[in-house]
């Protein structure tokens, strides 16, 4: 079996340290848009990342092959492509299969093959088990059991495009004004130690769930340990992997609503608690009791991604940055309030959320008008503008 | 016969300073200072000195210093004077040699080759004086997972009993007989007003002391001492006690010198008559009966409460402990062979049982692999001696930790280790009435409380310099420790890494 600490994490540290700059924008009619914007947005932050990680992920992307599974994969080798086409060839009917296009870009130095395929699952090979389940399971047979292969993103109408660079360098060298998605989000990397590795650049994704985050998570000793008995061996040593195992298992497993969860990961102050009223208290004492070890503690942003809806918040006390702003349909979520206001300046709103407050953004429905929620947001939203 | 052990310490009176004003003489319960009337001076016996200390701190004067007697043997490393000393011991009494206190020994103090992380740079540390830093922790059993009503988002779980502590840190298992009512009085009260328990040991509770009983831990042992439904309705937690660290698989023995009228009646036994703890619990012969005891207990407290069962820390702890959870225990409790105790045979405290250390890192990595950990939680005690130690606990796993001997030190203790001769000059493993009083419960509580207050401040300083501000993020976070001076197989079963690694 392969050992991805090899490749992702060369000195063995305990974890891998990284700090960065987030951004996220929706349009919650459900308008596709260019990567023009975010790219324009995200480069305005170049100094919070030292040019060793960047990627964005884009939901709405593949409308006319919504219901495949959408693989993007990068090749270290010929070999290893030829290894895992084989696999997919056993596993899945292959749809569609191309090499996702790139331009040379003076930045980009010995980039690996990154591939596309559209993928229906077996449904011979897949009994017992969920489509998702099955899906999930070959994608960490791929990433830890076959060399120089690595999945960056496995969901239905999105992707993934990541890469050792600037965010902008990344965009431009994937040609990503040439995409249209309703939703788009993007990570600029700053690791304190590990060499450069494609795989290890954000956005972390699984199936259709994508996250970008900025932070260091004081609590991932226990965070780890604590996802251990629910069977997710985290072999990549990042907080983000962490992060996205949480929000796996909690919404996808326990079947809560990414409200609750966000009171999980960055839950009130017992104080606070006892504040509430009786149902609200009960509730969360109870959160807090029977997830404990998956409180993330420590300093971090983060913006999670799926179909239909972005979702961004802090730590509980709010040790890195986010700033919200809308204008219109429109939902952005940043690191910095200037991004926002470079490729938006005349905003209805902006704000910067309450620690540990989830802000979310859902496609607007007929029967479900209000697509941005947030408490801050009508609380303060006006005097903050 | 002539005794052949020299004794242990020197008790030097400056001539200049006493006064010869007694009080060393009226202070010592060893009868080691007497008043010679003849010659008008205080004088010592110094063959019955123990090196308490009482009298040191109570001369007005500042006379006496107690020195230990430096006994020159021919150097060996074998034959220590401990190890003579011991053997003339029984030559001359043909007994088994009972003493008080932990193991004593000089085996390795894990926490003391542990240390504990900061942050630096990448996370900010968090600053207590200036953020809320939590350190509430519930204790009882919880589930994998909370199902909630979908439509209006209430809850639909109903918990296992969960009770609240303000601070990891609880009073351990004492009982009164073996301590006095005032040494009771000042751990409930101290643990009312730090928003933690104490645990009333083995010998029942004292009917005065029922109003603290949401803040107690009432024990159930062999000897069910004092067990009866009413006093099982006044504590918040029930725990059966199957063993202890400073002697495991050895039960109690009380001496009927001890039972005094109002420890008959808390104990429901004759008054003057010995109380002997047996070994086991007779009634429990192997894991399906504790498991009926559980449940009988949980039966007769209707659900209401936690039921914990404590042993000592042994070889298979894991396996034990994990059979423990699965018999229904909502806490488990492990003592180390560090833990203090009234009375024990010296030869079972210094060579049975492991640190509680090793025996939290194994029990806790076990249940996380059987994946059972959140179904119980794990108190641990034996030799917790500051809040350094507290937090390395947590870290390995612990939700909350046991302190006895700390909390006597708190209100006097000097581990003279005569806690089995009923002669604690400090009034604290006594019932001698003359003796008890040394201990008064407005004090001895404050003293307690200001302990427990410390400690608290001091482990909000650590957490926040990792930058953490709740205990459950340390909770179980090994990476949060690193070892030195620590052998590969030793940092492989506490689960940490080699400091600089
Ligand atoms: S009070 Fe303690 S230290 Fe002082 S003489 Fe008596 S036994 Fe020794
Ligand atoms: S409790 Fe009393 S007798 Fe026991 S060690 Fe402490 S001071 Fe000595």
């Amino acid at each position: 079996m392969r050992d991805l600490t090899e490749i992702s994490n060369p000195y063995s540290d305990g974890k891998i340290i990284d700090s960065c700059s987030i951004f996220g924008m929706m349009d919650t009619s459900g308008k596709c848009f260019s990567g023009k914007d975010i790219t324009k947005a995200i480069g305005n932050m170049h100094f919070r990342g030292n040019g060793l990680g960047g990627g964005f992920a884009i939901y709405g992307l593949y409308p006319e092959y919504a219901d495949y599974y959408a693989f993007h994969i990068m090749y270290l080798s010929k070999d290893s492509q030829n290894q895992v086409e084989s696999f997919l060839k056993e596993n899945f009917h292959v749809v569609v299969t191309d090499e996702i296009p790139t331009q040379p870009t003076p930045a980009i130095i010995n980039p690996p093959l990154v591939w596309r395929y559209f993928l229906e699952v077996d449904m011979g090979k897949c009994v017992l088990q969920e489509p998702d389940d099955y899906v999930t399971e070959k994608v960490m047979q791929i990433n830890t059991c076959m060399d120089g292969a690595f999945v960056f993103s496995s969901g239905k109408n999105m992707g993934v495009f990541k890469g050792v660079g600037y965010p902008e360098e990344i965009a431009e060298y994937f040609c990503l004004n040439d995409y249209q998605g309703y939703l788009w989000t993007s990570h600029g990397r700053f690791p304190t130690n590990t060499r450069g590795w494609w795989g290890g650049a954000h956005p972390f994704n699984i199936l259709d769930w994508t996250v970008v985050h900025n932070g260091e998570i004081s609590s991932y000793g226990i965070n780890y340990r604590c996802l251990e008995q629910f069977g997710y061996l985290c072999t990549m040593q990042t907080d983000t992997e962490v992060v996205a195992y949480i929000i796996d298992l909690l919404m996808r497993k326990h079947g809560l609503p990414i409200e609750i969860v966000a009171k999980i990961m960055a839950p009130p102050f017992w104080d606070d608690i006892e504040r509430l009223p009786q149902d609200e208290r009960e509730l969360l004492i109870a959160l807090r009791q029977v997830y404990s070890s998956m409180l993330l503690n420590g300093p971090f942003t983060i913006i999670i991604a799926h179909q239909g809806e972005m979702i961004g918040f802090t730590d509980r006390i709010r040790l890195r940055p986010l700033t919200v702003g809308v204008k219109g349909s429109m939902l952005y979520l940043s690191s910095e309030e200037a991004s926002i206001r470079l490729i938006s300046p005349d905003l209805d709103k902006a704000w910067i959320p309450m620690g540990g407050e989830p802000i979310i953004g859902r496609l607007a429905t007929e029967n479900q008008k209000q697509f941005i929620t947030g408490v801050t947001e009508v609380r303060t939203g006006n005097k903050l503008r | 016969m002539k005794t052949y052990i020299p004794n242990k310490f020197i008790v030097d009176r400056d001539p200049e300073r006493c006064i010869q004003c007694q009080v060393c003489v009226n202070q010592c319960s060893f009868d080691a200072n007497y008043y010679d009337a003849e010659d008008d001076e205080v004088k010592s016996r110094e063959e019955n000195c123990v090196g308490c200390h009482r009298c040191v701190v109570f001369c007005p004067t500042q006379a006496l210093t107690i020195r230990k007697n430096p006994l020159d043997y021919r150097e060996n490393f074998n034959w220590r004077p401990e190890v003579i000393e011991d053997i003339l011991k029984q030559a001359e009494s043909g007994a088994m040699i009972l003493t008080g206190m932990g193991n004593d020994k000089g085996y390795r103090v894990y926490w003391d080759h542990l240390v504990l992380n900061a942050s630096q740079v990448t996370n900010p540390s968090i600053d207590p004086l200036r953020e809320p830093m939590e350190l509430t922790t519930y204790l009882g059993s919880k589930p994998d997972k909370v199902e909630l009503d979908s439509n209006n988002l209430k809850l639909k779980t109903k918990l296992a009993p969960q009770v609240k502590l303000d601070i990891p840190v609880i009073f351990a298992a004492m009982s009164y007989g073996a301590v006095s009512i005032n040494v009771h009085e000042s751990l409930a009260r101290a643990a009312t007003e730090a928003g933690t328990l104490w645990n009333t040991g083995e010998g029942g509770l004292h009917s005065k002391l029922y109003k603290y009983g949401a803040n107690t831990i009432v024990q159930v042992a062999s000897g069910r001492f004092g067990v009866h439904q009413n006093y099982l309705d006044a504590g918040s937690i029930v725990e059966i006690k199957i063993g202890q660290g400073a002697k495991p698989g050895i039960g109690g023995h009380l001496p009927g010198e001890k039972v005094s009228s109002e420890v008959s009646l808390t104990r429901m036994i004759p008054q003057g008559t010995d109380a002997l703890s047996p070994a086991p619990q007779h009634d429990i012969y192997s894991i399906e009966d504790l498991a009926q005891l559980v449940y009988s207990l949980k039966e007769a407290t209707n659900y209401e409460k936690p039921i914990s069962v404590k042993i000592a820390a042994v070889h298979n702890s894991a396996a034990i402990a994990s059979g423990m959870v699965r018999a229904g225990a909502d806490i488990i409790v492990l003592d180390g062979f560090r833990g203090g105790t009234g009375a024990t045979p010296k030869i079972i405290r210094d060579n049975v049982g492991i640190p509680i250390e090793l025996a939290l890192a194994s029990v806790d990595s076990r249940l996380r692999a059987e994946g059972i950990r959140n179904r119980a939680s794990i108190v641990v005690s034996g030799g917790i001696r500051n809040s350094g130690d507290v937090a390395k606990a947590i870290a390995l796993g612990a939700d909350a930790v046991y302190i006895g001997t700390a909390a006597l030190v708190a209100l006097g203790c000097t581990l003279c280790q005569q806690c089995h001769t009923g002669k604690c000059a400090w009034g604290i493993c006594t019932n001698n009435l003359t003796l008890t009083k040394r201990i008064n419960p407005d004090i001895g509580s404050r003293r307690l409380a200001n302990l427990l207050r410390g400690w608290s401040l001091e482990l909000k300083d650590i957490l926040g310099g990792m930058g953490l501000n709740a205990l459950e993020s340390l909770r179980g976070n090994r990476l949060s420790l690193r070892g030195i001076g620590l052998t590969d197989t030793e940092l492989k079963i506490l689960g940490v890494k080699m400091a600089g690694d």
